[in-house]
């Protein structure tokens, strides 16, 4: 067997460890064993990567190479291993981002390494397209990462003739591709590489914070694309396999969570969403009317009464740091024969499942976390929902409000249950800035304050009892 | 032109219909770990760079692979790492807790 057979023998086991990975997402049991074969499929490749011949002489700059792994290394590491859970989703984003960076700079330095050569047409496509939607990603990963990391608002930016300005940018890089198509330039390169960089920027400015989850899920989509395009210029199966892999998964979950949204996927991209309803919205209801409001005992006795309790938890929970009270309060609960489980919203938090993995950092066991469907059927037999940290996910307005902004998106049905309780830090409208009906139901005890501070004091009215 | 690009063309329409079922699959509590381990294996870029820096003539070449192979490995370590640190927190309920529990409620 040749050299180069054995290392695409090895190469294809390794994209069948990526096909095993995404397979054992299917149960949380398999997931981690999935999770590291496929590491070690991929660090097979790499290995194997170094005993190739390029352009008939084994790789040059051995070092140099080895160098950029120990950097790339020394950095990624600390970081992956020591962010918090809940800035999870930005840590994602700007993985994501480099690896777009990396795949366009690929592209990039493969188009300057075959010039000389006249490479067909076609090569030159996937080149561009490579370096078009790598770039994209890089730059557009890095504002959404900007955005959730609070270093710029994480409102929509939007300005006049913006999607105009937008669609022109977009034309004239197609036009850019079809020019260096035909004339085979490497300065228009470096144009088109400023433009995409351009174009990812203003793609993300007008994106609200609600909507980024979807967006670096799109993100992700794209640098998969790059990568296959990638895969295509340097001619291998590994690449375009597992970017194509990354590429079709990403497009598929984004939809699903736009879905998950009651929005389709170009009202989340186009539409600016959040931008201008705190004005409209959150005034016009402020008619007096009063809520019922109550004590972290008051609902500890309602708590106590019950036999089957829904816990609704949203972003806010995370963000008082609220979890791990939350399941002593569960357990607590339990241990009083109490059915006990929780219902998450598809895009509760910040990223498509957030919620779930906030929660499991807190030890909550996966077997009582319910999707919303399912949850819902369970709801209308509760007697009570309590609501953590959520606002927009329980929206009633969603369903009966065809003016509001969020009509049309599934919401967990907690004004079935026989009792809603709400704790809140203030009246504040949430994420998106719009007024829940719900809070003003004769049914709904509000309990304002720190979730966490409350959460505390109903399990020690709890245990006293 | 010719049957190369075929070839390629042919992984790449069969990986798409690979790739939605098994995704299609995956419950919507794991979506996070989904994303980010979607991400760690768009990391495999990282043998693309390895092989630019490989065959860099030029120092422009040589510059923007060294750059590639950096990011590449960012996105390839820092991928997996996350990935392996969301599944570590998916457990069940441990066995031994829940009949102790029960007893306490009789």
């Amino acid at each position: 067997m040749s050299r180069e057979t054995l290392i695409d023998l090895i190469y294809l086991v390794s994209a069948t460890t990526f096909l095993f990975a995404l397979k054992g997402l299917g149960s949380p049991k398999h997931a981690r064993r999935g999770n590291m074969v496929a590491a070690a499929g991929m660090l097979l490749a790499v290995v194997a990567t170094f005993f190739k011949y390029v352009d008939g002489h084994p790789l040059h700059h051995v070092l140099l190479i080895l160098l950029g792994i120990f950097i790339g290394a020394i950095v990624a590491v600390p970081v992956a291993r020591f962010v918090k859970m809940t800035a999870m989703p930005q840590l994602v984003a700007i993985f994501n981002g480099v690896g777009g960076g990396a795949a366009a700079l690929v592209s990039i330095t493969e188009f300057v390494h075959i010039k000389s050569t006249h490479p067909a047409t076609y090569v030159v496509l996937e080149v561009l397209l490579g370096v078009l939607i790598g770039t994209v990603s890089f730059s557009g990963s890095s504002i959404a990462f900007a955005k959730l990391q609070e270093l710029m608002t994480g409102r929509p930016i939007t300005y006049p003739g913006q999607q105009i300005i937008n669609g022109v940018v977009g034309v004239g890089a197609l036009a850019l591709i079809i020019t260096i198509l035909v004339t085979g330039s490497t300065v228009l390169l470096w144009i088109l590489l400023a433009l995409a960089f351009v174009l990812g920027i203003a793609f993300v400015l007008p994106i609200g914070g609600a909507d980024v989850p979807v967006l670096i899920s799109l993100l992700n989509a794209f640098t998969g694309l790059a990568v296959a395009a990638s895969g295509f210029t340097l001619g291998s199966n590994l690449l375009i396999v597992a970017g194509t892999l990354v590429g079709a998964s990403g497009i598929l979950l984004t939809r699903l969570m736009s879905a998950a949204m009651g929005r389709s996927l170009s009202n989340v991209l186009f539409s600016a969403f959040g931008s201008n309803i705190t004005a409209s919205g959150a005034t016009e209801r402020d008619d007096g009317r009063s809520v019922r409001s109550g004590t972290p005992e008051d609902i500890g006795v309602l708590l106590s009464y019950a036999s089957r309790v829904v816990i609704i938890p949203g972003y806010g929970l995370a963000v008082a740091q609220g979890q791990h009270v939350l399941r002593e309060l569960a357990e607590v609960l339990e241990g009083k024969g109490i059915e006990v489980f929780y219902a998450i919203h598809p895009v509760a938090g910040r990223m498509p499942g957030h919620m779930n993995v906030l929660l499991a950092e807190a030890n909550v066991p996966y077997e009582q976390l319910k999707e919303m469907d399912e949850a819902n059927s369970e709801l209308q037999t509760a007697d009570v929902a309590l609501v953590v940290g959520a606002n927009d996910t329980v929206n009633p307005a969603a369903m009966d409000d065809k003016s509001s902004p969020i009509y049309g998106m599934p919401i967990i049905r907690a004004d079935l249950a026989e009792n809603v309780i709400f704790l809140k830090r203030s009246m504040r409208p949430g994420f998106a800035g719009i007024e829940n009906e719900l809070l003003y139901n004769p049914k709904t005890l509000l309990v304002f304050g720190d979730a966490k501070d409350t959460l505390t004091k109903v399990v020690a009215t709890l245990k006293a009892s | 032109m010719g049957n190369v690009l075929l070839q390629y063309a042919t992984v790449l329409v069969l990986t798409i219909f690979v790739g939605t079922e098994i995704i299609a699959k995956v419950p919507s509590i794991l979506h996070t770990p989904l994303m980010s381990g979607s991400n760690a294996i768009h990391g495999v870029i990282l043998v693309g760079s390895i092989l630019i820096l490989g065959a860099a003539n030029t120092n422009l070449e040589m510059v923007l692979g060294f750059l590639a192979v950096i990011l590449g490995t960012l996105n390839v370590v820092g991928g997996f790492v996350v990935t392996d640190r969301m599944l570590e927190m998916f457990k069940a309920k441990p066995p031994t807790r829940k009949p102790k529990s029960d007893e306490v409620a009789e």
